[in-house]
């Protein structure tokens, strides 16, 4: 086999008695990528990284990880996979080096590699001071470590990680999410997430899920260069309005401008450039040219969260 | 791959003794083996008796409460607590096959129900050591007598088993499996009427009834028939937990 995709989908459907949970859905993800399934509650998400882990099994279509189907090689699937489900499900009963060191040789490492990785994880996430407390009695944050470490332990080729920063506080998930993309070096990662800065932060591919369908896949800064087209430029000057607006109306570049006074003297200026151009080198020079005192030159970026609202907005439109 | 699931067994029996669930179900069987112990010493004080104590203890019907009792509370955790705190997905989705993880947990209840059980060797020690005749406990009465414990037990334990695979509520599974000891337990007294006729009925109810093969057990009987209905109806009870927790890949 020349180097299998580390994840494909094709065509996965999931139907449950009532209703349809995925439809047709279709993504690969390739060795050392690290990619986010963003959706809003119930689009999802879970589902497919259950049928992804072997744990359901999908209504139709096929799941290959490394190459191996979900279904019929489970076996050889989940040697190469660490999965850390929803709400990381964890033994509160045991004491945390004792759970990763039961959780190693489950997954089938010798007594010596256990040692070895148990050490290794203890020390990667940070959990030496914790490793003979009770997990129950750990704080969410820590918990959270222990349930990568678990996932990370026996050195998996994918990890899988649903919703990984649910319920920590900013100190804590700021330290997840580094965790998450120091990860990223020598694995493959899934992450599932409906909080959209994650995504920016951790991942470098996005696949949009709504309603159980797949609606956008590409990399962040390609999606928010597609939207970023109709990205506006704001420039603020102290100018007659009267003068500028006759500029704007002039330059071929700028398709549509709006002129509205501001505060003090100045004048806010914001502008729609045709795709491509990029006007701001441009305005500052008529800034020095005409001698116009400029306060404000931004592009408004769309951030993934307009892509966000705008794929998954109900009606139906031709957006992606 | 054995490893797997050996360290699945050692998890199952060291969780017993993680919480204080394991010490209070054995403080209760104690307490009952103590009661027993007390109404057997009785027994042997009243009036004089050539059965052997292993007879004796089975004739107070304690054995029964604690098989009945016992059997559901072990068991009830084994798979309703992990599907309720989630942890079945993580541990279905390690490289184990669902037939390793069954036959562990059965084999995790089974020591500790075992383990429960030690302590009335202790009590008959102290019998024959006081009594100062070797007929009282022999040690194949003893050993078929334990034989029998076993047996029944594994079958308990693996309704049990059963019981809690099909729910994630500790309360229900235990009720279950209690429901399905006291009905097989009804069946063998329904069989004790039959026991003086003959005919197909009869012939039936004899395999079924449990009440004569464990005293059979007891009186250091061990007859193969029995042996292999206990087994033959774990192993059913095994299989069928093994479906139930696959039916989850059929849905």
């Amino acid at each position: 086999m020349a180097d299998p995709m580390m994840i494909e989908v094709k065509q996965l459907t999931k139907r449950y008695a009532r209703h349809v949970a995925v439809e047709e859905v279709s993504f690969s993800v390739q060795r050392g990528e690290i990619v986010g399934l963003l959706g809003p509650n119930g689009a999802g998400k879970s589902t497919i990284m259950r049928i992804l882990t072997g744990y359901i099994p999908a209504t139709s279509g096929t799941v290959r990880v490394a190459g191996f189907d979900v279904f019929s090689q489970a076996q050889e699937v989940h040697r190469r996979l660490g999965y850390m489900p929803e709400n990381n499900p964890l033994y509160r009963d045991m004491r945390v080096g004792e759970y990763l060191w039961h959780r190693a040789r489950l997954k089938g490492l010798t007594r010596a590699r256990c040692r070895e990785r148990v050490g290794d994880v203890i020390e990667q996430f940070g959990l030496a001071d914790v490793a003979r407390r009770l997990i129950g009695h750990l704080s969410k944050g820590y918990q959270q470590r222990v349930g990568l470490a678990d996932a990370l332990v026996h050195e998996p080729e994918l990890i899988v990680l649903d919703e990984p920063t649910l319920g920590l506080d900013p100190n804590q998930l700021r330290t997840v999410r580094q965790l998450i993309r120091d990860l990223a070096r020598h694995h493959t990662v899934l992450i599932s997430t409906h909080i959209l800065p994650e995504v920016e932060i951790t991942c470098t591919r996005v696949l949009i899920l709504h309603l159980g369908r797949i609606l956008a896949a590409d990399t962040v800064e390609n999606l928010q260069h597609r939207a970023g087209k109709r990205g506006q430029i704001v420039a603020e000057f102290q100018a007659p309005l009267q003068e500028l607006k006759a500029v704007w109306d002039e330059w071929p570049e700028v398709e549509h401008a709006d002129v509205v006074p501001a505060d003090g003297s100045y004048v806010r200026c914001s502008l729609t450039a045709r795709p491509g151009a990029d006007l701001r080198p441009a305005i500052f020079l008529l800034a020095v040219r005409r001698g116009w005192p400029l306060r404000e030159l931004t592009r408004t970026r769309h951030s993934l969260e307009d892509i966000f609202v705008r794929v998954t907005r109900p009606e139906p439109e031709e957006e992606t | 791959m054995m490893g797997g699931y050996w360290t699945l067994v050692r998890r199952e029996l060291s969780a017993y003794f993680y919480s204080w669930t394991g010490y209070v179900i054995i403080a209760a069987v104690l307490f009952l083996l103590g009661s027993s112990f007390a109404s057997l010493l009785l027994v042997l004080n009243t009036r004089p008796t050539d059965l052997p104590i292993t007879e004796v203890f089975y004739g107070t019907y304690y054995f029964w409460l604690i098989l009945v009792m016992a059997a559901p509370v072990i068991t009830m955790r084994s798979f309703a607590l992990e599907k309720y705190s989630g942890t079945f997905e993580t541990l279905m989705t390690a490289p184990v096959s669902d037939g390793q993880v069954v036959l562990a947990k059965f084999t995790g209840a089974m020591l500790f129900y075992t383990v429960t059980w030690l302590p009335l060797l202790g009590c008959w020690m102290v019998v024959r050591y006081f009594s100062r005749d070797p007929a009282v406990l022999d040690a194949g009465t003893l050993a078929s007598t334990y034989l029998g414990i076993l047996l029944l037990g594994a079958l308990y334990v693996s309704m049990g088993c059963f019981a809690s695979a099909l729910t994630r509520s500790q309360i229900i599974a235990a009720m279950t499996s209690l429901a399905l000891g006291i009905t097989l337990l009804l069946v063998s007294f329904v069989a004790l009427n039959f026991s003086a006729e003959t005919g197909w009925k009869a012939q039936m109810y004899a395999q079924l009834g449990m009440l004569e093969q464990m005293q059979d057990f007891a009186r250091g009987v061990v007859d193969t028939r029995p042996v292999v209905y206990y087994l033959s109806l774990t192993a059913l009870f095994l299989y069928l937990t093994c479906k139930v927790v696959e039916c989850r890949r059929w849905k």
